[in-house]
């Protein structure tokens, strides 16, 4: 997420000073044998926009339920605000869910639906409904609120579940799948109001998406899930340009990989042999990798150049034949075979209006990329 | 897709409905025959009516298994759909494989053998036979299909609905009335609109735990019939088939007239 | 377990318990017990002040007579042979009533279907006494029905058919015809018109289309469909004491008369607990097939 430069910027957890709003420590949760979170440890700091991103099954929506009180942990404890809310029932919890599936109750109108909560506190009357109006204005549904949810469209369904979910301000809110079920037009506008509330109501957010992309629009975190385990959390910059492993490179975004062997690295660089009487690659790293390491090199495609002479001033250059060709509007995708049978994909802008004629089906071309475009990855 | 009726359809189709229905038309019109023959038409008459309505034996089954009926389905409405929810929501508990088969055993089980079994528990344990007995026994008996109803629309049931109760505050008996019961509030209806039509049409469970002080109408309709037909019996059930027949039309024109606003209603919505 | 869900389970439960299940072990205790002239009709009974001994010489006392009985006596095997016959042979008819008009019914414009579907559950409502005593003065010999094949000149004496089997059978395929036409139903509605037109397109005939796709697509619904006939079939008390007379032997009949006539619970009990063995086979099957289908879903 770009900060506007006049602004500090917002990195919570980089402040060891900074108190998290939740914390997992050592949480297992085990339904049977199965085994959905494996000892997590994570802290999640106040007003972040923090997304669970993980294939379906990797623990993500369970971790969420146990932050609603759905589920108890198995094992390990989970504070919020420093306070263990183990014994806490989900309806006595400062948090709540927007549901993948909204849960809005089909015999009440939009207004109830948002009061529903709201009814069930201390609050008085009066101040319910001064309420009621404010989240309906935050949402912008005033003109729907006498509708039941099915005499709405899906898009302003998901409005009302939202603001049914903030009417009682959470401490947390937990938003699980929120765009789904919308088509990926409105998806993509509703994901900028989405930050918008969240800035404008000061709520921390946590959640929960299958979509790489979505996660990354919104989120101030990514915490990238696999088989109940954390594999990294970052910032979605972090995420995407510096991957720790071939599964975070290869879930977020496209991505090159290349197998090889690789030498002692040197002055942060290392070499790294992938082919056969080809050139090795080199590239810059941070790690210390014992001579002859199986390692990954991950490159972007939009980091590989490609030309029909060969580039002189690039730290790596490859020779290839051109395999395929894809045309997708802004950008053209090739396909590139490369020493060995490896396949490179490399994408181009297509920034002229008359489509690159010089490149074509079984041409001879030039790869290249810097020795800082892409990550060594050893795991 | 829109078909017309080809040769063959229409034909099996008026054949299969006049099976059904003739019989049924016979019995209403021979009701409103003059001669005590009721194969032999002798000219238009409501009398049978009138001595069904002086029949006092008549009326206190009527009033008998309308009390009855009314009772027991009540009762089994409110543990059908306890029992639905314990199928449906409760998880594990010990005994649950015993508990489900309980519940759809009743289904399938003759009723002389339902009504036997009942009768013996009553004379074991040594309460009087008469309308308690018959209530105890259809409150089990309809209890079943009760659960059967309701835990179908359960299992369809959005469960995340609850959690969003829960979510937002409600205890779980919260939860229950203010969201799950209203959403489900149509099969409990159903379910209690036919725990009600099979106590009023059970002859044989009646007949073993009813004793000699209580009698219902289906008794007393069964051993009149015996003997033979009875223009009584055919006005009797002429208004029994129409006391269905309005309610089972004017049910099917309320779904159809609340199915067809809401896809109105929802069709607006995808518009605006 | 919390308070609130322990009363949840419990109270459906225990209820079940008291009146479902107690109720058939005393019928299956008593199936066990000898036939005796006093009030209970049977001995032992069963003496809680006596303690343990007392239920050891209770238990002791117990024996499988009256299953000796029923197994030898031709009255009762033959009427359960002739119950499974009967059930056998009406689910069979059932169904060659009951497909046509689901066939129909599920090919018809979409407008009609659910006035149909209405015309088909009208009759479930309608108390199924009725529907039977509705059938005695059709059949009867100076009934509707000799007299209309009389005045066609199909026949010149009246028709022997009630109090026989042949009516016993009518009254089955009348009262049970909705059972059997909605499952087939239900399944023929959801085939996929264009299954019949591949067929029709790779070469069938109508007919040939029929037989290779519809019909082997509606089978689990036909299965169903019989499984919803025959298992109340059986014990059927109502349609035999009703049409068939005494010249139709049915298992639920005998049970009955056993109890009320006789008098003699010990082989009531023991035929009851028979017959609930017979029922266990077609039972667990209509489970299994149940099962399979919602797997398949």
């Amino acid at each position: 997420m770009a900060q506007p430069a006049n602004r500090p910027v917002f990195a919570p957890w980089t402040d060891p000073n900074e108190k998290p709003l939740i914390q997992f420590k050592n949480v297992t949760k085990k339904f049977g044998e199965f085994v959905a979170i494996d000892d997590m440890t994570l802290d999640i700091y106040r007003r972040e926009f923090f997304a669970l991103l993980g294939p379906s099954g990797c623990g993500k929506t369970t971790l969420m339920r146990m932050l609603a009180g759905f589920e108890a942990p198995s094992e390990g404890k989970i504070l919020l605000d420093g306070v263990d809310i183990a014994p806490i029932p989900p309806n006595k919890r400062a948090t709540n869910m927007m549901f993948q599936s909204y849960a809005l109750f089909p015999h009440l109108s939009v207004w109830d639906n948002i009061a529903f909560g709201l009814h069930r506190s201390d609050m008085p009357k009066d101040q319910i409904s001064a309420r009621v109006e404010e989240m309906l204005r935050l949402v912008k549904l005033e003109k729907f609120a006498k509708r039941k949810p099915h005499q709405i469209s899906g898009g302003q369904r998901q409005r009302v579940a939202l603001a049914r979910s903030l009417a009682k301000a959470p401490k947390l809110l937990l938003l699980d799948e929120p765009l789904g079920a919308l088509d990926k037009k409105l998806r993509q506008d509703t994901q900028f109001e989405l930050m918008d509330i969240q800035e404008k109501t000061g709520t921390t957010f946590v959640i929960v998406t299958h979509d790489q992309e979505e996660a990354m629009t919104v989120a101030s975190r990514v915490a990238v899930m696999d088989h109940g385990k954390m594999i990294q959390v970052d910032t979605p910059d972090r995420i995407y340009e510096t991957p720790n492993s071939v599964y975070v490179a290869d879930f977020i975004g496209d991505v090159n990989l290349i197998e090889g062997k690789a030498s002692a690295p040197k002055d942060g660089k290392v070499s790294i042999a992938w082919a056969e009487g080809q050139p090795e690659i080199v590239a810059e790293t941070g790690e210390t990798i014992a001579p002859g390491t199986t390692v990954h090199f991950a490159i972007r495609p939009e980091k590989v150049a490609i030309s029909v002479d060969k580039p002189k001033d690039r730290a790596n250059v490859l020779e290839g034949t051109v395999s395929d060709i894809a045309y997708l509007g802004n950008i053209s995708t090739y396909k590139v075979e490369v020493a060995g049978g490896q396949m490179i994909k490399t994408q181009v802008a297509n920034d002229r209006r008359i489509a690159r004629r010089d490149i074509t089906w079984d041409d001879k071309v030039w790869l290249s990329f810097t020795d800082t475009a892409g990550v060594v990855l050893t795991s | 897709m829109n078909r017309k009726f080809s040769w063959f359809n229409a034909t099996s189709l008026t054949l299969g409905f006049a099976f059904l229905y003739l019989p049924m038309l016979i019995l209403i019109i021979f009701s409103f025959n003059e001669s005590k023959l009721v194969t032999v038409w002798a000219g238009f008459s409501t009398k049978w009516y009138g001595e069904l309505v002086r029949d006092q034996a008549f009326l206190n089954a009527a009033w008998t298994t309308l009390k009855v009926a009314v009772i027991s389905s009540s009762v089994s409405t409110v543990l059908g759909t306890m029992a639905a929810y314990v199928i449906v929501r409760a998880g594990r508990f010990t005994g649950r494989t015993l508990f489900s088969g309980m519940i759809y055993a009743p289904l399938v089980m003759p009723e002389v053998i339902t009504g036997l079994a009942m009768l013996l528990l009553f004379i074991t344990i040594g309460l009087d036979r008469g309308v308690t007995t018959i209530i105890l026994a259809h409150i089990t008996f309809t209890m079943c299909f009760v659960s059967v109803v309701v835990s179908s629309r359960l299992a369809t049931f959005d469960k995340s609905l609850e959690e969003a109760a829960l979510d937002l505050g409600c205890t779980p008996w919260d939860a229950f009335r203010s969201v799950t019961l209203p959403i489900i509030a149509p099969a409990v209806i159903s379910g209690w609109l036919l725990a009600f039509t099979l106590s009023l049409d059970d002859l044989v469970i009646s007949q073993f735990v009813a004793g000699p002080s209580a009698t219902t109408l289906p008794m007393k309709i069964f051993s009149s019939v015996r003997l033979g037909v009875n223009p009584q019996i055919n006005a009797l059930s002429t208004i029994m088939i129409a006391i269905v027949t309005i309610g089972v039309i004017s049910a099917s024109l309320i779904t159809k007239r609340s199915i067809a606003r809401q896809r109105a209603e929802e069709q607006a919505a995808v518009r605006n | 377990m919390n308070p609130r869900r322990l009363f949840l389970i419990l109270t459906p439960y225990l209820w079940l318990l008291v009146f479902f299940l107690i109720p058939f072990v005393i019928v299956l205790k008593i199936s066990l017990s000898d036939y005796a002239i006093s009030i209970p009709p049977y001995t032992p009974t069963f003496d809680l002040s006596a303690g343990w001994e007392g239920f050891k010489s209770f238990l002791s006392a117990l024996d499988t007579e009256n299953f000796t009985f029923l197994a030898t006596d031709a009255l009762y095997y033959t009427a359960y042979l002739s119950s499974l016959k009967i059930a056998f042979i009406a689910t069979v008819l059932t169904l060659l009533v009951a497909y046509p008009i689901a066939y129909g019914m599920a090919q018809a414009p979409d407008e009609w279907r659910p006035t149909l579907m209405m015309l088909v559950i009208l009759p479930f409502w309608t108390s199924f006494l009725i529907r039977v005593y509705s059938w005695i003065g059709i059949l009867s010999n100076e009934g509707f029905l000799n007299q209309f094949l009389l005045w066609l000149g199909v026949i010149d004496t009246p028709l022997i058919i009630l109090n026989t089997q042949a009516a016993v059978y009518v009254g089955i395929v009348y009262t049970y015809l909705p059972f059997m036409i909605l499952p087939i139903y239900s399944a023929l509605e959801k085939l996929d018109g264009s299954l019949i037109e591949a067929a029709e397109d790779l070469g069938c005939s109508k007919i040939q289309a029929f037989w290779l796709v519809t019909f082997p697509l509606s089978r689990p619904g036909v299965i169903a469909g019989c499984f919803l006939v025959f298992i109340p079939t059986l014990g059927e008390f109502v349609i035999p004491s009703l049409l068939g007379g005494s010249s139709t032997l049915m298992i639920g009949k005998v049970l009955y008369e056993e109890f009320f006539s006789n008098r003699d619970w010990p082989v009531a009990s023991a035929v009851a607990v028979v017959l609930l063995l017979i029922l266990i086979i077609p039972i667990v099957l209509f489970q299994r097939n149940e099962q399979k289908q919602r797997e398949a879903n």
